[in-house]
């Protein structure tokens, strides 16, 4: 562990933590002392921490905000929960949840790639707008979305049920508003915390590679990078491609942990968005293992504030601002380094205590 | 390193502790219950819908309306010897919330669910219900997503094929117009629901639909667009499957417009009356489906409403009405299956699919209700037309 680099240890800290985590869930659950809010949270959770580190590649090192991360969760959580319904009777479970897997990350990080290529060649904020657009569009796209399927195979319309002529016996796939109903339930804990932990050595391995270092070093200064004759825009293309793939497999999850998927501003548009960034900021922006935590509390707060009725929402706001500023502000950062309450000067301390020991 | 792995072992252990202590048969803890029954052992009812955000009046209505239901059941006594309590989460009528509030009730120990009142969550959540086998009764919400393949589900309201349907119908026989103009909100599920079956049934007995232009909730303040295309094609009556809010901008953009074709909207249009800052002059000669009126002259309606006057403040509308029978419904299911709360869940579940399948109610929102295998319920919609500031049955 000593000859290892510091993120390496960090990262290698982080999976254990969620390992050690999952262990006891799963112990706690087995043994029924898991309440069923908890247990129902397990997987929302894992999806929102997806999201939010494949965000934190986009917005800490490829130094773009993005306002749409929603939005290729959607796509995800659309295309692979699409999947999923129309093969349920013909593909078994498990090799149909892999490729329902595949498909909504695939999905997710075309639709990153192609937005990506017109955008990431300006400079300036032009990936915000337009992801921002892109998120809205999504949504109202899969909003006016009627697919059917029968003996005749599948139809289509983006008018209305009518115009797909479907026969009698016929299912409805994507019903409009009324989204995807009954999709089938695969998404486990295990399966989450498994991609979770996947997509950390993905992010961890990616930043610290050839085109890691290549893509901070455009970050930090583009012009000294395009002297030296890095693509930008190339390199630009794969860490947005990644981070969209990544916000994908967090829809994938998503939607195969709900009976009825909706695409509404609630939980695929722009709030959510929003929501994520929150998590990256929150959590540190750079700072994979901190996104997860902060998407971790922040699900997991509102849920746990239950108990004061509709002051949860006031509540709510207060401590994210209690949060924001307690990580942020200059002056209280100050004052913690003064009073050894910094992360560092903690831990500093736990090491010469057990050195003593 | 194996101190550190411990110690991280022991934190997480720490914070695990944190999450646990509310499981299945610990109910001491855990929100605020609405009737304070500490110790007895009662009728544990949940309640889920939006409290809070877009959706939030018919949450609240809903909540309203069952407390009172709840207070006065167990005043007389409650069900079969035990008394009530009544615990009711927000869910911000979003499908995931939903789940959340419906895990937290079950943490409770919630028997039976009276909710959830918007469709989108009540489908999620019925999936749920299915599953750990607790008996559900929707108030609201109508779409047939809910009740479809869980035959624990079962809807107050009428179900959106039926909205649609009868419609039609009732706008054929009664020959009210030609040439149908509909517009409808297409990112809503109950609007489009009801828009989907209405236009089925149209084609069938025969009326022409001239123009369907769709809205959706990102921007639902300006109608002008929507009325312009169907006063284009000549619409003499307008169907319009949505809520009473946009319903209220919607008369009054036509009024601007110099265009007065038949109204007709559903049951969602019940409330378009007490909209603030709404000239209800305009709204004459609206006609609007719905089985609930506040001003109905029968002692049973008349008490709820000056009740919840008094309590919350407030017309109550057709949401709150079908939730305050909902609670009867599910005491009179109780009562004929003669069930204690020292049934399981599932005993309950059970025993309740039947029986409910045997009742036969009279209450606020209809006369002779009863419910098939598939969970529908089978009343008469009423037909009311608006006149002078009030409703007036038509037949």
């Amino acid at each position: 562990m000593k000859n290892l680099n510091k993120s390496t240890q960090k990262l290698i800290t982080t999976i254990l933590t969620i390992f050690v985590l999952y262990i006891v869930m799963q112990v706690m659950e087995q043994t029924g002392n898991l309440s069923s809010l908890m247990s129902g949270l397990l997987v929302p959770v894992c999806a929102y921490s997806l999201v939010a580190v494949g965000l934190n590649l986009c917005v800490g090192y490829l130094g773009e905000l993005s306002l749409g991360h929603a939005g290729f969760m959607c796509v995800g959580a659309f295309t692979s929960a699409f999947f999923s319904k129309t093969f349920q009777g013909t593909i078994p479970d498990v090799p149909r949840f892999i490729l329902a897997l595949v498909i909504g990350t695939l999905a997710a990080a075309l639709f990153g790639f192609l937005i990506a290529i017109p955008v990431l060649r300006l400079s300036g904020d032009y990936l915000a707008i337009v992801t921002l657009a892109f998120g809205e569009i999504i949504k109202n796209v899969i909003n006016v979305l009627y697919i059917g399927m029968d003996g005749n195979g599948i139809h289509f319309s983006m008018k209305d049920m009518m115009s797909l002529g479907l026969e009698p016996g016929g299912t409805m796939l994507i019903n409009g508003p009324q989204g995807i109903t009954g999709t089938p339930r695969q998404s486990t804990f295990t399966i989450a915390v498994l991609l979770l932990i996947l997509s950390l050595i993905i992010t961890h391995n990616f930043v610290n590679s050839r085109t890691g270092r290549a893509v901070k070093a455009i970050r930090d200064n583009q012009i000294a990078a395009e002297t030296v004759g890095l693509p930008i825009t190339k390199y630009k293309l794969v860490a947005f491609t990644i981070s969209a793939a990544i916000a994908g497999v967090g829809g994938v999850l998503y939607a195969h942990n709900i009976n009825s998927l909706t695409a509404t501003t609630n939980n695929f548009g722009y709030n959510m968005s929003i929501m994520i960034l929150v998590y990256v900021v929150l959590g540190g922006i750079g700072n994979f293992s901190g996104s997860v935590v902060a998407a971790v509390v922040l699900t997991l707060l509102p849920e746990l504030l239950r108990g004061l009725s509709n002051y949860r929402m006031l509540i709510y706001s207060i401590v994210l601002i209690a949060l924001m500023l307690f990580n942020w502000a200059p002056g209280i950062l100050k004052f913690r380094e003064e009073h050894g309450l910094t992360g560092a000067a903690i831990i500093g301390k736990f090491k010469k205590n057990k050195e003593v020991q | 390193m194996k101190k550190r792995l411990f110690s991280l072992g022991l934190c997480a252990a720490m914070a695990a502790s944190l999450f646990a202590g509310c499981g299945n048969n610990s109910s001491s803890e855990v929100s605020p219950e609405n009737v304070d029954t500490s110790g007895e052992l009662t009728w544990r009812i949940g309640g889920i819908g939006p409290t809070t955000g877009g959706a939030a009046q018919y949450g609240q209505g809903v909540m309203n309306a069952i407390q009172i239901a709840v207070d006065e059941v167990n005043a007389a006594g409650g069900i079969n010897g035990y008394q009530i309590s009544f615990n009711f989460q927000d869910d911000e009528a979003d499908p995931q919330k939903s789940v959340n509030a419906y895990n937290t009730l079950k943490d409770w120990g919630m028997q039976i669910l009276e909710g959830t009142v918007t469709s989108g969550a009540c489908a999620a959540v019925s999936a749920e219900t299915y599953n750990d086998r607790i008996f559900q009764l929707t108030p609201s919400a109508s779409s047939t997503s809910v009740t479809e393949g869980h035959d624990n589900t079962f809807q107050i309201c009428f179900s959106d094929p039926n909205q649609g349907t009868v419609s039609a119908d009732y706008i054929a026989e009664n020959a009210l117009g030609t040439k149908i103009g509909i517009i409808y909100d297409s990112s809503d599920p109950y609007s489009s629901g009801v828009y989907q079956n209405f236009a089925t049934e149209a084609t069938n007995v025969g009326l022409e639909i001239v123009a369907t232009e769709a809205f959706t909730a990102d921007n639902k303040t300006d109608f002008s667009t929507q009325l312009q295309k169907c006063k284009d094609a000549g619409a003499d009556l307008l169907f319009l499957p949505f809520y009473y809010t946009e319903g209220s901008i919607v008369l009054t953009q036509a009024n601007q417009m110099g265009y007065a074709p038949t109204m007709f909207g559903v049951d969602g249009f019940d409330g378009l009356l007490g909209v603030e800052n709404f000239d209800v002059s305009l709204a004459e000669g609206v006609y609007l489906l719905t089985p609930f009126a506040a001003d109905a002259e029968d002692e049973a309606t008349q008490s709820f409403v000056s009740k919840y006057e008094e309590q919350f403040g407030g017309t109550p509308n057709q949401f709150a009405a079908d939730a305050y029978d909902g609670v009867y419904i599910i005491k009179e299911a109780l009562e004929a299956a003669d069930l204690t709360p020292e049934a399981s869940n599932e005993e309950i579940c059970e025993a309740l699919i039947s029986a409910i399948q045997n009742v036969n109610y009279n209450g606020l929102t209809g006369e002779n209700m009863t419910w098939n295998a598939a969970g529908e319920v089978s009343k008469e919609p009423k037909a009311v037309i608006i006149q002078n500031g009030g409703y007036v049955s038509v037949q």
